[in-house]
């Protein structure tokens, strides 16, 4: 359960950072998008993919969040 | 020799890896690559952040040094207590070079050396009673102290001291910030751990102590400059040229920095970030409580200046934008004058780094302003993320090294025969002696700033100085010269 920075990249992407980890990765696709549902299973740019607890809304960028590998 | 093609590089580092054990190799050979700057991420040609191997020469420091020595120990009205056995700090004192204004001994405290000054009978019976007698004498010595940081060394976390405890307590007493840092060298491979560490202690103890405090009157132009240590004066040649472009400089972090600067960054609306590694994640951090974007800079060199005048511009209105083509316009005549004096002298030169945080990629760009070519370049304590920056910097064929061994930087700069090499003070003397010039890249070789557009200048003199000194054609006796000259 690694604690994980979602932020949004200068090209508009949204990115996975895991300061732990050196781990800095762009998100492919992820489950929800909203707008009243965000989060759920993502998928990095290397392939591993990982689990977001989904949130109500969209939250404000950037956010720290516990995920779930999967 | 020319420049050394990829596959001759290879085959250099192949040569270098044979005298070690099959283990050793096999693990030293994933930190050393040849560049292609086409590689999109780094993880996937070289391996950084490591343990380093049992039994070679490693020149990497530990976390007190990154936390004291480079995060901390610049914030000059603050006293950082070195707190365990006398050497750690005695022997750091006031090496770094972190230029402040003030008084010391009165309002800054910069060059002095605080230590608990561990004794047995501290190991044994703890070390928070004298901790707490030893904020209080600091306190009734130096009144004018703003805080006081307490830097752990290896004893206290071996010993289990609570120095929470004691802070909490203290800080209550006298009003004052009272920070204790679990930075005991032991924790992480290098430096880098005790920079994560010192800024973790920056959110949790420093920037929340003004949050609900709205008196501090900000201007749209406000900006923070974010990890730049003032080494020679560095911080206030770049200050120079922000302030030029119409931003208001709030606080420097933290080389001639203090404690009210740091506490009101989260007021500023932009922070401008030198040294990605020591300080990303306060940077990160700010981004998501703050709603602060950051920006990454270079100041070496007049191409790369006016790059990131131009990437923080960016950021502001019009006036700001005008700001920043006025101060490039004001100063290129000036770097112009500094690159056709120099650049005749220095073309075509070779450099080979190996250095810390930013340095091994920063400088590339004042380099090439100067016609020359890093060759080799290389990392004490770099992440990843360090190295993809690094290889889109770098051109195709450069070696890149990760946490060198001694033995293969003196190998790598025997065969490569660099014209300059820029690392640290034990390598220096080898390379002097190898008739090497050589310049020392942490604290510029005792000179400085090499930020902006003034520290271009004396960077330009400085290796011009070094690299075109007569010394260098003196290495051998003249009978022996001659007697070569004759046999030739």
């Amino acid at each position: 359960m690694p604690s994980v920075m979602i932020r949004q990249n200068d090209s508009g992407q949204l990115t996975f950072y895991v300061s732990k980890k050196d781990l800095e990765e762009t998100i492919v696709s992820m489950e929800h998008q909203g707008p009243d549902q965000w989060g759920g299973e993502v998928e990095l740019a290397d392939g591993s993919r990982y689990f977001l607890d989904p949130l109500e809304a969209v939250p404000r960028l950037p956010i720290t969040l516990r995920a779930k590998r999967l | 020799m020319t420049t050394m093609t990829r596959e001759e590089t290879e085959a250099l580092i192949q040569e270098v890896l044979e005298v070690y054990p099959e283990k050793a190799r096999k693990d030293r050979a994933k930190h050393l690559t040849v560049n292609d700057p086409n590689v999109e991420q780094s993880k996937k040609c070289i391996t950084s952040n490591r343990k380093s191997l049992p039994g070679v020469m490693t020149i990497r420091g530990c976390a007190y040094a990154g936390s004291k020595g480079v995060v901390w120990g610049p914030i000059k009205d603050m006293i950082h207590i070195s707190h365990g056995p006398v050497g750690c700090g005695q022997y750091t004192r006031a090496g770094r070079r972190n230029y402040y204004a003030g008084h010391t001994g009165v309002n800054v405290f910069g060059t002095m050396n605080f230590t608990s000054d561990f004794q047995e009978k501290d190991i044994v019976f703890g070390g928070d009673k004298k901790l707490e007698k030893l904020i209080d004498e600091i306190n009734t010595l130096f009144p004018l102290v703003k805080g006081i940081s307490i830097q752990s060394e290896c004893p206290i976390g071996l010993i289990g001291d609570d120095i929470e405890a004691v802070s909490k307590k203290k800080a209550a007493e006298l009003g004052k910030a009272v920070v204790p840092l679990r930075c005991e060298g032991f924790r992480g491979v290098s430096q880098s751990l005790g920079h994560h560490i010192a800024n973790d202690a920056i959110r949790d103890w420093v920037l929340p102590r003004r949050d609900e405090d709205n008196r501090f009157e900000t201007t749209p132009y406000d900006v923070a400059l974010l990890a730049d240590y003032n080494i020679g004066g560095d911080a206030w040649a770049s200050r120079l040229l922000l302030e030029e472009m119409g931003l208001r400089v709030v606080s420097q972090w933290s080389g001639d920095g203090t404690l009210s600067e740091m506490e009101l960054t989260p007021k500023v609306k932009l922070n401008l970030l030198h040294c990605y590694r020591s300080m990303n994640y306060i940077a990160r951090h700010m981004e998501e409580k703050y709603a602060i974007p950051w920006v990454e800079f270079n100041f070496f060199g007049p191409t790369k200046i006016a790059e990131s005048l131009r990437k923080i511009a960016s950021f502001f209105d019009d006036k700001i934008k005008e700001g920043a083509e006025r101060v490039i316009e004001k100063y290129q005549k000036e770097a112009d004058a500094v690159i056709a004096k120099y650049r005749p002298r220095l073309e075509g030169k070779r450099v080979m780094l190996y250095v810390g945080g930013l340095r091994p990629r920063h400088p590339v760009g004042a380099y090439e302003d100067l016609g020359m070519e890093v060759v080799g370049t290389g990392y004490e304590f770099a992440h990843n993320d360090d190295y993809d920056r690094t290889i889109k910097e770098m051109g195709e064929g450069t070696l890149l090294y990760d946490d060198v061994t001694g033995y293969e930087l003196e190998e790598f700069v025997k065969r490569i025969r660099p014209d300059l090499v820029g690392s640290g003070v034990k390598e220096k003397y080898i390379f002097q002696k190898m008739g090497i010039p050589f310049r020392q890249m942490h604290s510029w070789d005792y000179s400085g700033p090499y930020h902006g557009y003034d520290g271009f200048a004396i960077f330009a003199r400085d290796m011009d100085m070094t690299l075109n000194n007569p010394c260098w054609d003196k290495f051998q006796a003249p009978w022996k010269k001659a007697a070569l000259a004759k046999a030739a």
